[in-house]
């Protein structure tokens, strides 16, 4: 860390740490939401991620196998839930809750032996020059590479998004399952590659979490994250760019939270503790107030089952 | 959880097991324990734990422990399951189990309870704390002195008397060696959410603080003060594995010597309801080794104050203390009461913002 930076410098980047669980999270569910697909089991698969990466970091000090395989077991996580709603049908409300809840005890009994466990912090991938610069240096070019990741993993779903014909199809997918069937595409295939992408960005989320943000195993140490990058997902409209905005809010009000209290500004820290929900609340309510764009970039489909017709 | 309880079929069972409750032989001692966090938090609940080993180990009794406790309603549901399951000493660790421990032990009247932090007793409900505030005399003078910035970052979990007064009692020293040195403080509302204490630490340190202090049990402060090279201090337990750099001491409970002549007592049937409260001189509260990056000098500073304290001739709260308008509420050659210091609700000279009521 370069001691020299201006405070604002440094509070940004607390506020960037905040937001990166909630940006990785939330760019999985926004895809898996555009192929039509409800996973509620953020949470769930995160704490697998979490819990996943932090052994691995523990047992064999890589890295590079740690961040592996959070992102598989997250994988794993939403391949159970796959199958579940997609090929045996469940309701994808219910099997995504129960995916959540399954994610906390598991993780929980997982991690028994873990907790109290000291790792080294994820390295900092630092560029030779650009790094030194002052101010753009630590602002952008002094994270580890779940930072750059999920930075670059906006523009990257953008593109994928927008501008690509599997993004496309994907897109055709959640808005119509019948029609994309009926051209042919692999509707429930096509669903599973999104789940399973969902899956192994909220267990990179996770693991950012238990490897980078506090380098330490602690049951449900998600608290909660899971669930406000669902909001966020529904707050930024299905846009990718909105997201990554949304997660910068909601990391700044929570942080900021901490610094109206040292800095002994009156109000009940309780209150203040509330902020960042009361904030996402706020948000949804007014964004619901337009209904007709919001019914425009909801994906139609979203939740409900596909049933190929034989 | 390290043991699982059998769900109680009906309450003709947990009548039976009561009435063997009632039977047992006084010699015969079961220990239950709950915790608010989990036994590995490196913390809090990590040292009761170790009093507890030590306790098993010392008198071969039966002991168990619930780890990860909320408190309020399922505090009360988890104790009376202790109680029905043949405990018939059971320790709540954690201030916020005062009301669930009372109500509790008025049913059970033939099980001893002991409550950690509290204030409230009854026949068979037993207090004890530890004068933890002595080691946080012990670390105000290593911050006073360590400080470049004059800033220290104080995390707090909830604003009640035992972390006040941790608080001041620090300020007081810090401000003794160190005129200029100012405390921020953070109220995190919770006793271990390692998210939250690292953030609360984060934004300390970009305030400005160089000194961390933290009365919640997580290590994550101590990490962030570690990678982000600033001093921290450890709370409960040695936690210098987790920053062997930052960890300046740490201010470690030792239960181990108290649970076992608590037990000992119910064995004996010489057990009353009493209050403990044991610093420095009675082992209660120990510093762990200091940091070797700390000045010999500093060093022996702080080791002075220990021994004075110890002592007797040295009171953290001895007068003249101001609050926080300047105002003289200790006068000189006075010291504040434990009774006074059981209820302490004001922040003294030297703590920034106002305390939240």
């Amino acid at each position: 860390m370069n001691v020299d930076s201006p405070m604002w410098v440094e509070i940004f980047l607390t506020i960037l740490a905040a937001s990166i669980p909630l940006l990785l999270a939330g760019l999985g569910e926004l895809i898996t939401e555009k192929s039509g697909v409800l996973n509620l089991g953020l949470e769930g698969m995160m704490l697998a991620g979490a819990i996943t990466g932090f052994a691995f970091m523990a047992k064999t000090g890589s890295a590079l196998i740690a961040i592996t395989t959070a992102a598989a077991a997250g994988m794993a996580m939403s391949l159970l839930f796959a199958f579940l709603a997609l090929t045996l049908l469940s309701n994808q409300v219910a099997t995504g809750l129960a995916l959540t809840l399954f994610g906390v005890g598991l993780s929980a009994l997982l991690g028994k032996p873990f907790v109290g466990t000291a790792i080294p912090e994820l390295p900092k991938l630092s560029i030779p020059g650009l790094s030194d610069l002052p101010i753009v240096g630590p602002l952008l070019f002094h994270h580890d590479f779940l930072v750059y990741f999920a930075l670059l993993s906006v523009p990257a779903a953008a593109y994928f998004l927008l501008h690509t014909r599997p993004g496309l199809i994907l897109r055709a997918v959640g808005e119509s399952h019948d029609a994309a069937h009926a051209l042919g595409y692999p509707v429930i295939r096509i669903r599973y590659m999104a789940v399973l992408y969902g899956g192994a960005m909220s267990g990179l989320a996770g693991a950012f979490l238990s490897l980078s943000y506090t380098p330490m195993w602690a049951e449900n140490m998600t608290a909660g994250r899971g669930w406000i990058a669902l909001a966020l997902v529904v707050f930024a409209t299905w846009r990718t760019g909105r997201l990554l905005l949304g997660a910068l809010l909601f990391g700044a009000v929570s942080i900021l939270e901490l610094h109206a209290q040292a800095l002994g500004i009156q109000i009940p820290s309780q209150l203040l503790s509330m902020l960042p929900y009361l904030a996402t609340i706020v948000v949804l309510t007014l964004i619901s107030a337009d209904s007709t764009r919001i019914r425009l970039l909801t994906p139609a489909c979203i939740g409900k089952s596909f049933h190929p017709p034989s | 959880m390290q043991q699982h309880f059998k769900h109680l079929g009906s309450g003709l069972l947990a009548a039976a097991l009561a009435f063997t409750v009632t039977t047992t032989n006084a010699a015969e001692v079961k220990a239950g324990f709950i915790l608010v966090g989990p036994v590995g938090d490196h913390g809090w609940s990590y040292q009761h734990n170790q009093g507890r080993l030590a306790l098993a180990k010392n008198l071969g009794i039966k002991t168990t422990v619930v780890e990860s406790v909320k408190e309020g309603a399922d505090a009360e549901r988890v104790i009376r399951k202790l109680a029905t399951s043949g405990y018939n000493l059971i320790f709540t660790t954690s201030f916020g189990y005062m009301n669930s421990t009372l109500k509790v032990a008025k049913q059970f009247p033939n099980v001893k309870f002991e409550h950690a932090t509290g204030y409230k007793r009854s026949k068979n409900v037993s207090t004890y704390g530890a004068r933890f505030y002595e080691g946080r005399y012990i670390a105000g003078i290593l911050a006073g002195r360590m400080t470049k910035s004059n800033i220290i970052g104080y995390i707090g979990s909830f604003p009640i008397p035992e972390v006040v007064r941790g608080i001041d009692s620090f300020t007081i020293a810090l401000r003794k060696v160190n005129p200029k040195a100012t405390v921020k403080v953070i109220w995190v509302n919770s006793w271990y959410d390692p998210g939250k204490e690292s953030d609360a630490a984060k934004t300390l340190i970009d305030q400005g603080a160089d000194v961390l202090l933290q009365h919640t049990d997580s290590a994550a402060p101590l990490q962030t003060a570690e990678s982000r090279g600033v001093w921290g201090v450890g709370q409960a337990s040695d936690m210098s594995k987790f920053a062997p750099k930052a960890q300046l001491t740490a201010i470690v409970d030792n239960w181990g010597d108290y649970y076992t002549q608590e037990a000992k007592a119910v064995m004996d049937g010489t057990w009353k309801s009493h209050d403990t409260w044991g610093g420095l001189k009675a082992g209660m509260v120990k510093l762990a080794p200091y940091n070797k990056a700390i000045p010999a000098k500093v060093v022996a500073e702080a080791e002075a104050a220990r021994k004075a304290i110890i002592s007797g001739e040295l009171h953290p709260f001895q007068g003249p203390i101001k609050d926080q308008s300047g105002k003289v509420v200790v006068a000189a050659g006075e010291t504040l009461s434990d009774q006074k210091l059981l209820g302490l609700n004001f922040y003294v000279q030297g703590v920034q913002g106002s305390l939240p009521k």
